[in-house]
């Protein structure tokens, strides 16, 4: 065990430097804000979770008999809603880039530390709007606003949701701005673009999306919520307006939204994997590289949600080309992972066990992509439950399993204390089976021809249903496994070493937990990224990893 | 200022005579940089913010020409080109007021400040007046709306279509709305630079906030001066 470091007398740290409400809720310091937005999300995550149960339970049998269609609606409408804007965009960002960015950089924290306390209020108050909206009628237009149903037709709580969501994208644009600014500006000495953390690359790229995504969205939710208001005529055909420019403008955020949502994992996953196979990344510049290309290509495909929806086949046509496009850098990245892993020395740890669990279901969900960015196929399968499976794929197979195996991989340093390596390979194994049980069927389902968003579906759909939905419960287990032994942890929880993986970076070489000017001194950086073969070699015996 | 990295602080990061530097910079120069690259992306966001609304207003232009064209004239172009002049002189003073404080001029500081609060006042109450005109008019979207017999100004035989021209009347009032809301702001954060400048903050050794939020007012004109063409200026005959 290489705990020689773990001292006899307790240090202080981030944590134990002040205690009380206000040194939290008042708090500039990253790493604190990090865990804010840890106990935030986590339970917006339960929220959109239970949600998502309930479909499960409803679907279980052909008849529409748990809830009523109405409430079906709001149900899978709310899902989407919190899971996509209060789970996904904020998970890994605002907890895992958060706390890591300023350590992973060298510095004492991020450029705006108050502009990322405001951050994070705003992410609670647009939370508290969207916890109102639901809690007194909720909203049932699909997570997509398609207008004119929820600008003319709907009878639900559309402004509020729209608001809700307005809100929370400021919090997500600040967040961005902070992180560019940040990667820009505070590096330190030695630590060059070539040098840095692919998890700062693809934080990088991630903020880009945000920085330029987001206000689209924002300015296309104002119009939406104009036009609910005051019946202008913007989006409604009847009176001169275009609902196909609501889709145009939606999705020109909300497509580059899910590289939002899946490049941070990819940074995570770009860590995970060299460290427990202890060898630099292979190719790390077309690692590096390709996170910045499947940001700028994610803005030139968002038409591909609309392929029957009556743009004009030309347009179609381009729109598939450029989507297949995007599949390069992200073959590039898998291909990269795996070239990382041979000849390895390779360690089944927990978080590498979320690794390999994100790399086989993201290569599923982005081929499965690339069906549905075809004409022909996207045709067929349009607004089934192929389309379902392909995006949980990439969102809860791909963005989730990056985001548990960095909060293990991390833990350590964030907590101090070591979480029960067994029940977390457990836990793993759990979240993989329970996942493919829930949406391999999905994908059957949708291709023989079940649509999304229906609360009844004919019998013989019954088997593949019932499938899915016995999935969804031992995902369900596999989600709260973590929950309980990472608290558990907290107080039981063997304190943690420095560096518990010997893995490279900065943030592995400040005490665990750090304190909360993170560096008592300004680090110089001298060496490459990820340079593991130097590690080992400092290490006078077998590299012998906890756990 | 290349793409720099933090320099290593020596024993004058202590020193008490550099009451601006935060605690979490090495250096001034480097808290300056990451001040103005974040309003600077802070401003890529604002244009991507407006962007959507230019994307819609030059969508329904192209469909609806004529009956933009009619909409459109009906607003009344002296006072938007009154007010295009008193933002860009605005945008002088603000420039001044930055040169003032780099040559430590402080009355003149605190004048090209208030003259700049003035000239933004002056823009409000002006483009109040124009909605005013509107109500007036019955133009403003909604339950009262009309717009009848009103004929296109490239094709006088032809009256415009209400509804599209209700579109015109919607677009006109989100955007030169929103960019009221912006002035509006702008004006609290030059109230808060004029306390700041009045209480002797700034230094030609430190005027970061004037540097700032002048890019911020400088953004908030230019927008002004792309909606200023949009809206009054196309198509529009004597």
């Amino acid at each position: 065990m290489a705990t020689a470091t773990v001292p006899a007398v307790e240090r202080e740290d981030y944590l134990n430097k002040e205690y009380g409400i206000a040194s939290w809720l008042l708090t500039t310091d990253h790493k604190r804000i990090a865990l804010l937005y840890l106990i935030s999300i986590t339970f917006f995550f339960f929220i959109g979770g239970f949600f998502a149960l309930l479909i499960r339970l409803e679907l279980l049998t052909p008849a529409g008999d748990l809830v009523q269609a109405d409430t079906y609606n709001k149900l899978f409408t709310q899902h989407g809603q919190v899971m996509v804007f209060f789970f996904l965009i904020p998970s890994i960002p605002a907890v895992l880039g958060n706390f890591l960015i300023p350590l992973m950089v060298g510095a004492k924290d991020l450029a705006f530390p108050r502009i990322n306390l405001l951050s994070w209020y705003l992410y609670i108050i647009a939370g508290m709007m969207m916890v109102h909206c639901m809690l007194t009628g909720g909203v049932d237009t699909g997570w997509t606003f398609y207008t004119p149903f929820s600008t003319a037709f709907s009878n639900t709580k559309v402004i509020e949701a729209g608001l809700a969501i307005f809100v929370a994208g400021f919090s997500s644009i600040l967040t961005g701005l902070n992180f560019v600014v940040t990667i820009h500006r505070m590096r330190a000495p030695g630590l060059t673009w070539s040098r840095l953390p692919l998890f700062v690359w693809a934080h990088y790229a991630t903020s880009i999306i945000q920085i330029l995504g987001t206000p689209v969205i924002a300015i296309t939710l104002v119009l939406v919520v104009a036009e609910r208001a005051l019946h202008l005529g913007i989006f409604d055909p009847k009176l001169g307006g275009d609902p196909l420019l609501f889709q145009h403008l939606f999705w020109f955020y909300s497509h580059p939204a899910v590289y939002i949502m899946i490049l941070p994992s990819m940074g995570v996953v770009t860590e995970i994997i060299p460290c427990f196979s202890r060898k630099r990344v292979f190719g790390y510049i077309f690692v590096a590289l390709s996170s910045i290309a499947i940001a700028v290509f994610g803005f030139l495909v968002w038409a591909h949600h609309m392929f029957v929806a009556g743009i004009s086949v030309y347009a179609a046509l381009v729109f598939s080309i450029l989507s297949y496009a995007v599949a390069v850098p992200s073959a590039v990245k898998v291909f990269n992972w795996t070239a990382t892993l041979y000849k390895g020395s390779i360690h089944y740890s927990a978080p590498m066990l979320y690794a390999f669990g994100f790399v086989g279901l993201f290569t599923i969900g982005g081929l499965t992509g690339l069906f549905l960015s075809a004409l022909g196929v996207d045709m067929h399968v349009h607004d089934t439950y192929f389309v379902i499976a392909h995006f949980h794929y990439i969102m809860v197979g791909g963005a989730l399993m990056g985001y548990l195996g960095g909060m293990h991989f991390w833990w350590p340093k964030i907590s101090g204390r070591l979480y029960p390596e067994a029940w977390a390979r457990l836990a793993a194994l759990i979240v993989f089976i329970g996942f493919n049980l829930t949406f391999f069927p999905q994908f059957i389902l949708g291709y023989v021809g079940m649509p999304r968003r229906y609360y009844q579906y004919p019998p013989e759909y019954q088997v593949l249903n019932v499938l899915s939905t016995a999935g969804a419960t031992v995902l369900a287990v596999g989600y709260l496994l973590p929950m309980i032994y990472f608290l558990w942890s907290m107080r039981y929880g063997k304190p943690a070493p420095d560096n518990p993986w010997r893995a490279a970076g900065l943030e592995w070489m400040v005490q665990s937990p750090p304190t909360t000017f993170n560096f008592a001194e300004q680090p110089v950086v001298t060496w490459e990224a990820y340079n593991y073969d130097e590690i080992d070699k400092g290490y006078k015996e077998e590299p012998q990893l906890v756990g | 200022m290349s793409d720099s990295q933090a320099v290593v602080p020596t024993a004058a990061h202590e020193d008490i005579h550099r009451p601006a530097l935060l605690h979490h910079f090495a250096t001034e120069e480097q808290q300056r940089d990451a001040s103005n690259l974040g309003m600077w992306i802070f401003l890529a966001t604002e244009v991507m913010f407006f962007g959507g609304l230019f994307c819609a207003y030059l969508i329904y232009r192209h469909w609806y020409f004529g009956d933009f064209g009619a909409a459109s004239k009906s607003i009344n172009a002296l006072l938007g080109g009154v007010n295009t002049a008193v933002l860009i002189c605005s945008s002088l003073t603000v420039v001044l007021a930055i040169w003032a404080a780099q040559t430590a001029r402080r009355g003149m500081m605190l004048a090209m400040l208030a003259l700049t609060m003035l000239f933004g006042l002056v823009f409000l109450g002006i483009k109040g007046v124009e909605y005013r005109d509107k109500f007036d008019e019955n133009h403003v979207p909604g339950a009262s709306f009309s717009f009848e017999k009103v004929p296109i100004p490239s094709h006088p035989d032809q009256y415009a279509n209400p509804q599209h021209a209700q579109i015109f009347f919607a677009l006109y009032f989100i955007m030169t709305g929103l960019h009221a809301l912006h002035m509006v702001v702008g004006l609290g954060i030059f109230t808060w630079l004029f306390w700041m400048a009045w209480k002797g903050r700034f230094t030609p050794e430190y005027y970061t906030p004037l540097e700032i939020g002048g890019l911020y007012w400088h953004f908030v004109d230019i927008v002004w001066i792309y909606l200023f063409p949009l809206l009054y200026l196309i198509d529009r005959h004597p």
